[in-house]
């Protein structure tokens, strides 16, 4: 069964991209001229919105690739299929305690170090494998009618199910090197659909940007593993885990610093983690990444590959538990972006960005939870914020999809009437982040701020405070996005009149993720945040003898307990104050405020400052490096030079040929003749 | 079972190059005719080399198919394979009848010349990686430049006389240094014989300038930092097939000769000019890399990129751990498959539109889905993701050499991020966005060319998720050269502890 969960998108995915590859050639075959009816494509692409120019648009005229339908069939009923298998392996993981590791077979074998490819299934693999196939399987039949004017949706699915392939070698894998396979290719899976309209240059340019930063993580993650495998000669989870407390006094010589060996190892790990997860430094790429496809935002860049860090934070936790420096730093980053994004995401227009920074706040609290020592609790925050974060993806898609691809809120309101459906389930999902009671993200949400005011590392305190002022912001945005898009005098009274409800496959899967963001957070409480997490996780998390916070969680003062609810409170109240009573305040406030508004606008100048710092510097470096290097110092001194002078000399001593391979030949025959004589001589002499 | 297997799939090239001297004309018959030999001679020594592999005992770190007849003076005709040099002569007979069908049709001044070239050149480089006699080993190996010089200078581009004379340069200067310490070697050693060469252990101070002489020539094959400039213009300048023997195999001889020479025969001295080595390929690592990053040729960026991986070779190799030294191998193996495809790839727009500047092309995806889906794969493996070939090599030399040096894997493994920026915009640029109006009339790979990827795609994703034959082939004879080597590190310490 487990084989079958991992390997059937990745049949879908060949399958799809057989038919995406057999199509596009159908399209344009080797022989004979190109039909006149694709010249438009190459026609520079004028933008229509406020400098976003839409995928759809430039492809609209084109005839959908043959065998389009079959391609979404085959790939959609083999997720689906997956996604009930999960449930099983959940239920059968979760509760019936049935553990299980598959072995595949060996990868690398060098020396000492083995790596195979092997499942390993416990509860905290099966957590993933709900959330993954799940979401998967929704986006997969939600982008059937999204996409249905895209005449490429062949390999859009092939790459939707290639990456659910990777997503579940990631969360399966047994060592870490298996991990970083998957690991880098939902990287190569999220380059390809963020770039998935490789016409736009934007789209293009942020899907390198989203694989160079992530592989600046990945640095990390490597010499992470590398380092494990030096102290403890294995890749493999199982060994690293029974050695790991032996590894506690261990130091490693790195750059000039006798560094902890666990320290220094959970830190570079947990860089790999910031990259993925697109924390505080490494997450520029992430807002850049909305250039891909709605569906795309919500699978892989809400719900599951960017949880992917959080996950492996998890999953290591007998490493992190012996690490109290390492967690502190982990809580540092989580709370730092959990308040940054969210200071962020109160000034951005664009629909979808709105809702990534919110994405990028939400992983910052879940990271909070695991620095904590919560691992349960940040993994909860994971399982609810993939239901509510995707319908809120998936919703702005209905939106986006009604507005004819309109994504500036700014040119957007009162759409609640045109679209019922949409208005209801974003309210839904709006309740859900912000922590609304009974709903998923408040039991997940604020297990999470308890947990960081129970922590006992130094920075816990820092991160209680952040997360609650993050509560209070995120409140505010959603709200925001709400009010600005659904309600108020419509902005643009032509795309307005237009707009109208999505189809059924894209509805149903919004209905489904609605009933997910209310039902996912009360039935599980008690076995991620409660009594049963022992019961419930077992081995896959491990908490160390001291750790005692999820007790602690439950004696804390109620006034702590209501503060994020009240913080959701007033963050409404502040939104409805600001955009439906008087939507002239915020306006005066940001003329008022110019240098702050303007600084959080352009996301803390972080894309200038990196910009300055690396992009240019290494383009700079590069060029001298070839020019002056490679041409004027080495060919200059060396073959340049040495060849100048050769002439210079020849040119007065002799006229030589131009034959510059005789020249070398001779001199290999003259050397090779002069060492055989020299041999036979010698030999004849002994 | 006793026929010279290794000698047949070494002269096999030669004589079917003799057999096109005798082919008279210059016309279409005439073309087709050498094409046609050439390109069953070449199918046919592959199809031998793979009975070497099913023959091959990989429990076995001797050397094996051995053949040895008194030749001239002390040298004798001494040939044989082991686990490490196998792999590469079996990367030779494999990519040599890719080569001839690539140059089928781009090929159509002095076909017959060509052909001879090729197949004159497979025998030498057949012969390098399995001669176990030194001046065997200085004639093979020198005497592949020779048709690598006329296959520059004869089918090359337009500068080929500036490149030709750079490559002749570089390389005559390595070539002197090896020579000598050849002589030296045998005046030592009494013997030109390989293997005993292997065991006679030499005496500190040959050790280190005999070192230090095969340093010199092999650098300049592999290349490294800094007497690397020679191969981005001989790549330029080389036609396609030239570039990909160039890159997929000449290249590797340099690395072929650290492992072969250098570790086993001068240990001591290994150890001590690992920093060196080291110190030069972290340099060639990042500083190509960033190069790689400024350049507007195509067949540039390559190549200066396979500096940067071979920068991986040599660092592994000189980390002389079990999982370094299979890396060199084992990435020098997966560089000749995804740096010839890569190759290849420009060659096949390069026929198309006779221009390698990357800023001429744009949008090629809109009318070549296949090539762009078959170059993405070969992208991937050339930015090392695991699952490719690409990740295996990289992978073991930086575990390797972490366990060995720290801060020279940990600089090395930041390259990472370099080879996805220069490989990803590379793709980007030619690739992606919207089509140049110029590349209108394109045409996606055709049949032929079909034929020449499809190996090579299913080779490097093969390779990449089980690489464990390719590993297994040369694991014996990597743990008893490894032994060996550690055990004379061993010996050469206590010397050094007695003699204070």
């Amino acid at each position: 069964m487990y084989q079958a969960i991992v390997f059937l998108p990745l049949l879908g995915a060949i399958l799809a991209g057989i038919i995406a590859l057999a199509g596009a050639r159908a399209r344009f075959p080797g022989k004979g001229p190109p039909p006149a009816a694709e010249e438009s494509v190459a026609e520079p692409h004028h933008d229509t919105h406020a400098g976003h120019a839409h995928g759809h648009d430039a492809h609209a005229h084109e005839p959908a690739a043959v065998g389009s339908r079959t391609a979404e069939l085959i790939t959609t009923t083999l997720l689906l299929i997956a996604m009930i298998l999960s449930w099983i392996a959940f239920v059968d993981v979760g509760f019936a305690h049935h553990d299980a590791r598959v072995p595949v077979f060996t990868w690398i074998a060098s020396g000492d170090l083995k790596i195979d490819w092997s499942l390993r299934i416990d509860t905290l693999t099966a957590v993933m494998l709900v959330v993954v196939n799940t979401i998967s399987a929704f986006v997969h039949l939600y982008s059937i009618g999204y996409m249905e004017e895209d005449p490429y949706r062949p390999r859009f699915f092939a790459y939707l199910s290639i990456f659910t392939f990777f997503m579940l070698m990631l969360v399966t894998a047994d060592n870490l090197v298996q991990m970083f396979f998957g690991w880098e290719g939902v990287g190569l899976a999220s380059y390809l659909l963020i770039g998935f309209w490789y016409h736009k240059p934007e789209a293009n340019a942020a899907a390198i940007k989203a694989f160079v930063v992530n592989r600046v993580g990945d640095f990390g993650f490597a010499l992470g593993i590398f380092a494990l495998f030096m102290l403890t000669g294995a890749v493999d989870l199982d060994t690293i885990f029974a050695q790991a407390p032996s590894l506690t006094a261990k130091t490693i010589w790195f750059i000039g610093w006798q560094a902890d060996a666990l320290t220094l190892i959970c830190l570079l790990l947990f860089m790999g983690a910031m990259g993925k997860s697109a924390q505080f430094l490494l997450h520029t790429w992430l807002p850049d990444a909305m250039e891909g496809p709605t569906p795309v935002s919500a699978l892989i860049h809400a719900a599951t590959m960017v949880t992917a860090g959080v996950f492996m934070v998890a999953r290591l936790s007998p490493l992190f538990e012996l690490t109290p420096n390492a967690q502190t730093f982990v809580t540092f980053i989580g709370a730092t972006t959990a308040i940054f994004a969210a200071t962020i995401g109160l000034v951005q227009n664009d629909i979808k960005r709105i809702v990534a920074y919110s994405t990028c706040s939400q992983l910052g609290y879940m990271f909070v939870a695991m620095g904590c020592g919560a691992y349960s609790v940040g993994m909860f925050h994971l399982f609810t914020h993939a239901f509510f974060k995707a319908l809120l993806f998936l919703g702005s898609g209905s939106v986006i999809h009604a507005m004819h691809h309109e994504q500036d809120i700014r040119h957007m309101g009162g759409l609640k009437e045109r679209i019922p459906y949409t208005y209801i389930v974003m309210i839904i999902g709006t309740l859900a982040l912000t922590g609304f009671p009974l709903t998923a993200g408040y039991f997940s949400k604020d297990a999470i701020i308890e947990a960081a005011f129970v922590g006992k590392n130094p920075m816990a305190l820092y991160a209680f405070i952040c997360t609650v002022t993050a509560a209070l912001l995120t409140s505010f945005y959603s709200w925001r996005l709400i009010f600005k898009t659904f309600h108020g005098e419509p902005h643009d009274r032509k795309h307005w009149k237009d707009a109208h409800e999505s189809p059924m496959t894209m509805l149903i899967p919004l209905g489904f993720l609605a009933g997910g963001s209310v039902l996912a957070g009360l039935p599980f409480k008690e076995v991620f945040a409660g009594k049963g997490v022992e019961g419930f996780f077992r081995e896959s998390l491990t908490f160390a003898k001291t750790n005692s916070v999820l007790e602690d969680m439950h004696h804390i003062p109620l006034q702590i307990g209501l503060l994020p609810t009240a913080m959701m409170a007033i963050g409404f109240v502040i939104a409805w104050h600001f955009y439906i009573r008087r939507p002239d305040i915020p306006v005066e406030l940001a003329r008022q405020h110019d240098f702050l508004y303007r600084f959080l606008l352009n996301k803390w100048y972080f894309d200038e400052l990196y910009e300055i710092i690396f992009v240019r510097p290494a383009k700079w470096i590069g060029h001298s490096l070839w020019k002056a290097g490679d041409g004027w110092l080495i060919d200059g001194f060396g073959p340049d030079g040495v060849s100048a002078r050769v002439l210079d000399v020849t040119r007065n001593v002799v006229r030589l040929q131009t034959g510059y391979l005789y020249h070398y030949a001779f001199a290999m025959l003259i050397g090779a003749a002069a060492f055989i004589t020299w041999f036979m001589f010698s030999a004849g002499i002994r | 079972m006793n026929w010279p297997i290794l000698s047949v799939v070494t002269f096999l090239p030669l004589l079917g190059a003799l057999f096109i001297t005798f082919v008279r004309g210059n016309d279409n018959l005439a073309k087709g005719t050498a094409r046609w030999v050439a390109m069953w001679t070449t199918l046919v020594t592959f199809a031998i080399s793979l009975v070497m592999v099913v023959r091959f005992d990989p429990t076995s770190s001797e050397f094996q198919f051995s053949e040895k007849h008194p030749w001239m003076g002390v040298a004798s005709y001494h040939m044989g394979v082991d686990g490490i040099s196998l792999p590469f002569v079996i990367l030779t007979t494999a990519l040599m009848p890719i080569c001839i069908i690539a140059s089928w049709a781009s090929i159509q001044k002095r076909v017959k010349e060509y052909m001879i070239a090729f197949l004159v050149l497979e025998t030498l480089m057949v012969g390098t990686f399995s001669a176990l006699d030194l001046v065997l080993f200085y004639l093979f190996f020198e005497g592949g430049l020779i048709p690598m010089f006329l296959i520059i200078g004869v089918w090359g581009g337009q500068r080929r006389v500036y490149a030709s004379f750079k490559f002749f340069l570089y390389t005559l200067l390595g070539s002197v240094l090896m020579l000598l310490a050849i002589m030296a070697m045998y005046w030592d050693a009494g013997t030109t014989d390989i293997p005993a060469l292997m065991r006679h252990g030499f005496p500190l101070g040959l050790q280190k300038w005999a070192w230090l002489a095969f340093f010199a020539s092999f650098a300049v094959k592999m290349p490294m930092w800094p007497v690397h400039t020679w191969l981005p213009d001989a790549h330029v300048e080389a036609p396609t097939a030239g570039s990909v023997i160039l890159a997929a195999i000449l290249l590797k001889m340099g690395g072929y000769g650290f492992i072969r020479f250098s570790l086993p025969m001068f240990p001591s001295a290994s150890h001590d000019f690992a920093p060196l080595i080291f110190t030069l390929s972290v340099v060639a690592i990042i500083y190509t890399s960033l190069v790689a990053l400024m350049q507007e040729d195509v067949k540039k960026l390559i190549a200066y990129s396979s500096v940067a991986h071979m920068g991986f070779v040599t660092m592994g190799i000189f980390a002389a751990t079990s999982q370094g030294v299979a890396g060199g191998i084992f990435q020098m193996i997966s560089h000749g498959i995804v740096s010839g495809a890569l190759f290849l790839c420009v060659g096949v727009v390069y026929d198309r539109t006779h221009t390698r500047e990357i800023a001429a092309y744009g949008g090629l995806v809109n009318r070549m889905p296949v090539y762009a889906a078959i170059f993405m794969v070969f992208t991937l493996a050339n930015v090392g993701l695991p699952g490719t070939s690409g990740f295996v090599g990289e992978f073991l030399a930086l575990i390797g050499t972490f366990k060995n040096n720290v801060a020279v894997a940990s600089i090395a493994t930041f390259g990472v991020v370099l080879s996805a920026a220069y490989a990803l915009w590379l793709y980007r640029k030619m690739i992606f966005g919207p089509l140049k109006p110029s590349m209108d009339g394109i045409k996606d790979i055709g049949l032929r060319e079909a034929i020449i990827f499809a190996p090579l795609v299913v080779l490097t994703i093969l390779f990449g998720v089980a690489p464990k034959p390719v590993l297994d082939m040369s694991a014996a004879s990597v743990a008893n050269l490894l032994n060996k080597y550690q055990s004379a590190i061993a010996a050469a310490k206590t010397a050094a502890l007695i003699a204070q």
